[in-house]
């Protein structure tokens, strides 16, 4: 077989639906592969103003978005230099208090730059008392990891994961109380 | 193992193309897309337009601002770009999209400020009224659309982000958009057409 460049795929992507499927399988086995022979989970830790990150990178955060469970997952990818990211935070810290025993954990994934861990990052959990989980992930391959937490993300923050052994939904937005509430519930019948 | 890559790459980037296709309205340009050309006022107050670059083989479009930390990661490295490329028929297009009034940051005069202290060797437009960053399809800062003059039009050839490290340029193991027009310059196809990154969204009102 010889190897086709993406632009010619791309031409001719309407009239190769079989051949999508195909790729889709190889697709999903070679991440598979991948994921085996990079195994090494890299997890740092540092501690300063009594907050204590959880650093990963992706192969680290995967086993975060992947629980099988039976808690409902909701995952925020968030960080300080994000204004809309930081605006919809409190939703998040409010859905945590207020789903607090009731089998539901919240992750706030932050995508601070390590050189503001300590300057921006560590302050703004201390101060505003974040209650949610937090980890914090630290990984430029960017575009090898981004596609594996959803396909349709192009890598604009804030997103959101809501997630159950069964059940995934991404979402590409950002959320007021109620409207994250409202996502939660369909998890919960 | 290097055909199973192609692959895997190549089937990502269909399911992305069948998603945007299937999921939104208006979703951009994809890869082999005819980009519009616009007259946005540049830094200098001059109006700036593709159809400008009579000699030009191409452009680096490139949707930047002051405001994002990823962005402010990049300047450096869009300065190179512009240096190695231009001369060689691809300039490097700077727009912001922002809406200033959400983000004072990116106003006009922050702009300006911005390009002197840098020393911009290209021209930075303010995508006023945001309505070429809609037609593009950019949903971030930065996020480059490399464009190939053809007597078509402008064709779109690349999308995504400049390198695979935005941390630290020297630690860089891809270089996408440089790949991309080496590959143009020699009358190669482009080895990876579409690329993801984290960056900061577009601002604009309502959605802040």
């Amino acid at each position: 077989m010889s190897i086709l460049t993406l632009d010619d795929y791309f031409y001719n992507m309407k009239h190769t639906l079989a051949l999508f499927v195909l790729l889709l399988v190889s697709c999903k086995t070679d991440k598979k592969t991948d994921t085996a022979q990079t195994n090494d989970i890299k997890t740092e830790t540092s501690t300063n103003n009594d907050v204590k990150l959880e650093i990963h990178d992706f192969n680290g955060l995967e086993p975060y978005l992947n629980r099988t469970d039976d808690k409902i997952y909701v995952v925020n990818f968030w960080a300080t230099w994000c204004a809309p990211c930081i605006k919809e935070l409190p939703h998040f810290e409010a859905l945590n208090a207020n789903y607090k025993g009731k089998n539901i954990e919240v992750i706030l994934v932050s995508l601070d730059f390590p050189h503001q861990f300590e300057t921006k990052l560590k302050p703004y959990i201390k101060e505003h008392d974040l209650k949610s989980k937090i980890v914090v992930l630290d990984d430029v391959d960017m575009n090898t990891w981004i596609p594996k937490v959803d396909e349709n993300w192009d890598g604009a923050i804030p997103v959101t994961i809501i997630y159950n052994k069964d059940k995934r939904e991404f979402y590409d937005q950002t959320f007021t109380y109620e409207s994250l509430e409202n996502e939660l519930k369909q998890f919960l019948k | 193992m290097k055909l199973f890559k192609t692959l895997s790459i190549l089937a990502i980037v269909l399911v992305a193309s069948a998603f945007s296709v299937n999921t939104t309205v208006a979703s951009g340009y994809e890869v082999g897309d005819i980009a519009t050309d616009f007259k946005l006022k540049n830094i200098d107050g001059n109006i700036v337009s593709l159809a400008d670059y009579t000699s030009a083989k191409g452009f680096i479009v490139i949707f930047t601002c002051n405001t994002c930390p990823y962005a402010v990661q990049y300047e450096d490295r869009i300065i190179a770009l512009d240096k190695k490329y231009a001369d060689k028929g691809f300039p490097v297009i700077a727009i912001m999209p922002n809406d200033p009034e959400v983000q004072p940051g990116d106003s006009m005069e922050a702009m300006k400020a911005r390009a002197v202290s840098k020393g911009f060797t290209f021209p930075y437009l303010m995508d006023e009224g945001q309505k070429i960053y809609p037609q593009y399809g950019a949903t971030k800062t930065p996020h480059v659309y490399l464009l190939e003059k053809t007597n078509k039009g402008n064709v779109v050839r690349y999308i995504g982000a400049i390198d695979d490290n935005y941390k630290d340029a020297s630690a860089v193991n891809t270089k996408y958009v440089e790949d991309a027009v080496d590959a143009l310059l020699e009358g190669n196809n482009v080895p990876e057409t579409k690329t993801r990154a984290i960056g900061c969204t577009i601002k604009v009102k309502n959605n802040n």
